[in-house]
């Protein structure tokens, strides 16, 4: 099928209509916790479209005031970094590269088509998201998607595309999910800072201090402290 | 380690804490020799400024002697080395275009957090500075970490002593871009509020890039006999009508410029000042912008302000009114320092500028304490505190 962004999130909601929360309860929150995981990544979306009989505006459908994409949340951030697109497509596309700015993420293992992710979630627990690449534009989007094993729903995309007059990249990463135990889920992993919004807001700085300077800003004075 | 550590409002005490290492490529780790207490410290002093966290280390006057550093630096250990207060990458947009106080990349991710809801965006690290600005550990200590060592820190020149460099850090520099951002021609005045150690600068900034005449504002008379060694006409709020001072003394006009080299601890008993400074100690409000409000008023119709006073929140009566309706110009901003080193390194090697005479006071680091409590309750005659961490007790 082709690959489909939630400019209809009605669409989306169909395609995932049976599939069932992966877990439940208190294994659910470990794994929303956990779900910030796929960290800085993020889904395009429209919100807000049937609020009122307006024409719509030109912001990201994510800034609108009411939102409605179903059971998933949705969320995004964009990054300007001064580097050439083509060079941060191919250090984003070789995915073991993520967990070195993804703070949640232990490792990403790539085997065929399939890349597994392992992500730390509180209290020692781990969470595992397979997920498929379902776009792969070369220097301008890479969209993927948690197969049925995943311990996660969810689906996300990075797009580049030049920024004006030579000022570098526009990175811009969308992720949608479905927050084990729904909303309240969303608001426990936000208390854990682990909610995907606030995780993909970090995880580009990281990526853009990585990127331009070679190094991330710390303040520790000591590497053991 | 020894180091000066906040404990509280009014509470600072020199604490032995573990030495600094090497954590980043491009850190590098300096021995420090001399170090001051900025006005600006006297902010964290009072507990005015958020996010300041208990053991933080504060200061970021310092310079010193490269004892260590990463792969990616490109001092030479034995090197001396003045550091500015302003963390900055060198490769962001921001540094690109030597807007080196807005680095998009030394605030650590999380910390940008806590100044994204108050002022609109993150901004950039600074040393020793509340964990609004990074929660980098300081320079009034014997060693700092200097993370992007290849950017920021300048080597001394040989011959030159500590006292003669050391405010290329932070103070000369400000000082200099309060009197740049006033924008003064030929046969400007430029009134100063503040002779603290940034006002005197400005002071004599402005000399240099030829104001015609420069008034410089405060109630310490030792301050002001240190402007007026710098060139400028003086005026003691005290017993003169500042606004009614400033029309008589430039014909009728008003100073063409005005420099707020105060801030947000405003002194003076008026009415509004009172209010702010009972606004503060309450939390009700961060800032008391007294003094900007007295320069608002004084600056001539289509004149400039300069605003290198520090500030951290939210002002009120702010007269919003006088500035647009007099077409006034405002410039601000936590200094660009690595913008000026260089220039005004060589301006003190060739003797244009004084940085040694408003040093009053020399102390061991471990004295530091002391320091902080006369610089602010004795102001007059501390107006500026060196601290020696190599100086015998």
């Amino acid at each position: 099928m082709t690959y489909r962004t939630f400019e209809d999130d009605r669409a989306m909601h169909r395609a995932r209509r049976d599939r069932r929360a992966p877990y439940p309860g208190g294994a659910a929150l470990a794994a929303g916790i956990g779900l910030m995981l796929l960290g800085g990544l993020a889904a395009q979306r429209y919100a807000g479209r049937q609020q009122e009989r307006r024409p719509a505006d030109s912001a990201p459908g994510r800034t609108a005031r009411q939102s409605r994409h179903g059971r998933y949340a949705v969320t995004g951030r964009s990054v300007t970094i001064n580097k050439p697109r083509q060079e941060i497509y191919a250090f984003w596309r070789d995915f073991s590269n993520l967990a070195r700015f993804m703070e949640n993420v232990e490792s990403v293992h790539e085997a065929g088509d399939l890349s597994r992710w392992t992500i730390a979630a509180p209290m020692g627990h781990a969470v595992e998201v397979v997920t498929r690449i379902v776009q792969d534009r070369p220097g301008e989007e890479i969209a993927w998607r948690s197969t049925e094993e995943s311990d996660i729903d969810t689906e996300g995309k990075v797009m580049f595309r030049d920024a004006p007059e030579g000022r570098g990249t526009v990175v811009e990463a969308v992720i949608a999910y479905r927050p084990p135990m729904g909303e309240l889920g969303r608001i426990l992993a936000k208390m854990f800072q682990a909610e995907p919004g606030l995780q993909a807001r970090r995880d580009l700085k990281r990526l853009k201090m990585l990127l331009e300077t070679g190094e991330i800003a710390t303040n520790r004075n000591r590497n053991d402290g | 380690m020894r180091a000066l550590t906040f404990h509280g409002s009014h509470d600072v005490r020199v604490d032995t804490v573990p030495d600094p290492e090497i954590v980043n490529p491009r850190d590098a780790i300096i021995e420090v020799t001399s170090t001051a207490i900025c006005g600006s410290d006297l902010h964290l002093y009072d507990g005015v400024i958020p996010a300041v966290q208990k053991g933080d280390i504060l200061g970021h006057e310092f310079m010193g002697r490269v004892v260590d550093v990463g792969s990616g630096s490109t001092l030479k250990k034995g090197q001396r080395v003045v550091v500015p207060f302003t963390i900055s990458c060198g490769q962001c947009f921001h540094c690109k275009i030597q807007q080196f106080s807005a680095c998009d990349n030394s605030n650590p991710a999380e910390k940008q957090e806590l100044t994204e809801p108050l002022f609109g965006h993150p901004v950039s690290g600074l040393f020793g500075y509340s964990h609004l600005t990074g929660g980098y550990p300081g320079g009034q200590a014997e060693y700092v970490r200097v993370p992007f060592s290849d950017v920021g820190p300048i080597v001394v020149p040989e011959g030159m002593e500590d006292d003669e460099v050391l405010f290329l850090s932070d103070i000369l520099p400000t000082g200099w871009m309060a009197a740049e951002n006033a924008e003064i021609t030929a046969g400007d005045t430029v009134a100063v509020w503040g002779c603290g150690p940034v006002g005197l600068f400005a002071v004599q900034s402005a000399r240099i890039m030829g104001a015609h005449q420069v008034i410089a504002i405060d109630h310490h008379p030792r301050r002001l006999e240190l402007a007026r060694q710098m060139g400028a006409k003086v005026i003691d709020y005290s017993q003169t009508h500042v606004l009614e001072a400033l029309m008589e003394m430039t014909g009728g006009i008003g100073p063409d410029a005005v420099i707020d080299a105060v801030g947000m601890e405003s002194h003076g008993f008026a009415p509004d000042n009172i209010l702010d400074s009972v606004k503060q100690k309450v939390g009700m409000g961060a800032d008391a912008p007294h003094a900007l409000r007295m320069a608002i008023m004084a600056c001539r119709k289509g004149g400039r302000i300069s605003m290198p006073g520090v500030y951290g929140g939210f002002a009120d009566k702010f007269p919003l009114g006088a500035l647009m309706e007099k077409g006034l110009q405002l410039r601000t901003g936590q200094t660009h320092v690595q913008r000026y080193t260089h220039d005004l390194m060589r301006r003190i090697q060739e003797g244009e500028i004084d940085t040694t005479f408003m040093i009053s006071h020399r102390l061991p680091l471990e004295e530091a304490p002391r320091g902080y409590h006369n610089f602010k309750e004795n102001q007059n005659d501390w107006t500026k505190v060196v601290l020696k961490p190599g100086m015998a007790v």
